[in-house]
């Protein structure tokens, strides 16, 4: 096994087990879901109009749930100075431990959008709209969030100062995500789903920089 | 292969404050160093310096090898083999898995249950961390140690939480290790056990 995939491997297999926060991450996505509807109401027409937006706000909120230990856990115990050590470069393991929380995260996420969109009221077509620009869009989550993780590993409690930082980082996600969901509830083509792909691929190829130069700093301080 | 790791005139700050200033050493290949010092001295700054963690404020660290000589702190990192204070390890994953996650994070292929043998672990194998005794945790970060296969070990305070039998074991590995032509630095309290120049 390759020094990436096994971060990577060790990654998924922390974020399983208790204490992980893969299933948390989930478990609030889905809440969040259910009590919208409740607090909007029966109003079938409004509930599918806010679908998009509801959801990727919801699946952002809860992909921070896991994000400010991505670093911090290891950094605390002391395996993010044997991991420095390793012949693995620290934007391989920003990498890697991006990609694993995309896994655990956003990737689940994803998959059960359809089936809490039912909840909404959206049409098929919106539905699918929705898949993908969650599909395309939470790498960016977890690589933007990387950063915001690996600038606040040392600090106690974090995890407070994280979202101030990453959230407005995302808007761009949640607009494009959202915006193509809408434009495909009306039936009208959108750039959508193309700005958020060149979103992403922006995020995920800058951000393993950004987040190796940050745990640099932090493993000096 | 390292031939020696020289420092020159090196000087620590945290801050504002001075750690150290001043200091000169050179460690030839197959000798063991042993830092002494008050608590605050900057035992674990200078291990930190050395790894290439913190840059110093002044003066240079000079690591002669096989390939040559390099100042970057980046390229000595990766002849480091590091026993930090703090052991690295998680309290969810059994002792095999930790070792075996870190084996392959080094280099591949490794004997994870000889090393386990090795340090008096290999009853606990599919033990979750969160069960060891603070000892048996140092025990493991040593097997760890030494499946890095790295030519200079770092090691803070390796004595720390171990019994009569694990600190034989510290010094069998130590011994070991610099009569391969290994160096090793080591910050320490009690005696190290092996010849080392003193600091």
């Amino acid at each position: 096994m390759s020094a990436f995939t096994a971060l990577l491997a060790r990654d998924l297999r922390l974020s399983a087990r208790s204490g992980g926060g893969a299933a948390l991450a989930l478990g609030f996505f889905a809440l969040v879901a259910t009590l919208v509807p409740l607090g909007i109401g029966a109003d079938l027409k409004v509930l599918a109009r806010v679908a998009g937006g509801v959801l990727w706000v919801a699946a952002v909120l809860a992909a921070l749930l896991s994000l400010d230990r991505l670093f911090q856990g290891d950094f605390e115990d002391g395996s993010l100075d044997v991991i420095a050590l390793s012949p693995l470069s620290l934007e391989s393991v920003s990498l890697a431990k991006m990609l694993a929380h995309f896994l655990s995260t956003g990737l689940p996420l994803t998959l059960t959008s359809p089936l809490l969109a039912l909840l909404f009221n959206l049409p098929a077509t919106p539905t699918l709209v929705l898949f993908l620009s969650l599909l395309i869009g939470t790498p960016a989550v977890s690589a933007v969030g990387a950063i915001g993780a690996s600038l606040t590993l040392s600090l106690k409690r974090g995890g407070l100062i994280l979202p101030l930082i990453i959230l407005p980082l995302l808007a761009p996600a949640v607009i494009f995500g959202s915006g193509a969901v809408s434009a495909a509830l009306d039936g009208m083509a959108s750039d959508g789903l193309w700005l958020l792909l060149a979103f992403s691929a922006a995020a995920c190829l800058l951000s393993p920089f950004a987040a190796a130069a940050s745990v640099r700093l932090n493993l000096g301080g | 292969m390292i031939s020696s790791l020289t420092a020159e005139g090196l000087a620590c700050a945290r801050g504002d404050r001075v750690l150290f200033e001043g200091l000169s050493f050179r460690l030839e290949r197959g000798r063991a160093l042993a830092l002494e010092g008050a608590n605050g001295a900057g035992k674990t700054s200078l291990l930190r310096l050395i790894a290439g963690f913190l840059a110093p404020k002044s003066g240079h660290l000079l690591l002669v090898t096989d390939q040559g000589e390099s100042d970057d702190g980046e390229e000595r990192g990766k002849h480091i083999g590091w026993l930090g204070h703090q052991d690295g390890l998680k309290p969810q994953l059994t002792v095999r898995e930790q070792l075996s996650f870190f084996a392959a994070l080094y280099r591949g292929q490794a004997d994870c249950d000889a090393a386990l043998d090795e340090v008096g672990l290999a009853r606990q194998k599919h033990f979750p961390c969160r069960f060891l005794s603070a000892g048996q945790k140092r025990r493991l970060a040593l097997a760890r140690l030494m499946l890095s296969r790295r030519p200079l070990w770092l090691l803070d305070e390796p004595l720390a939480a171990l019994d009569g039998e694990g600190e034989a074991l510290v010094r069998r590995l130590m011994t070991r290790h610099c009569e391969s032509g290994g160096l090793l630095v080591a910050a320490t309290h009690a005696p190290l056990g092996v010849p080392a120049i003193r600091l």
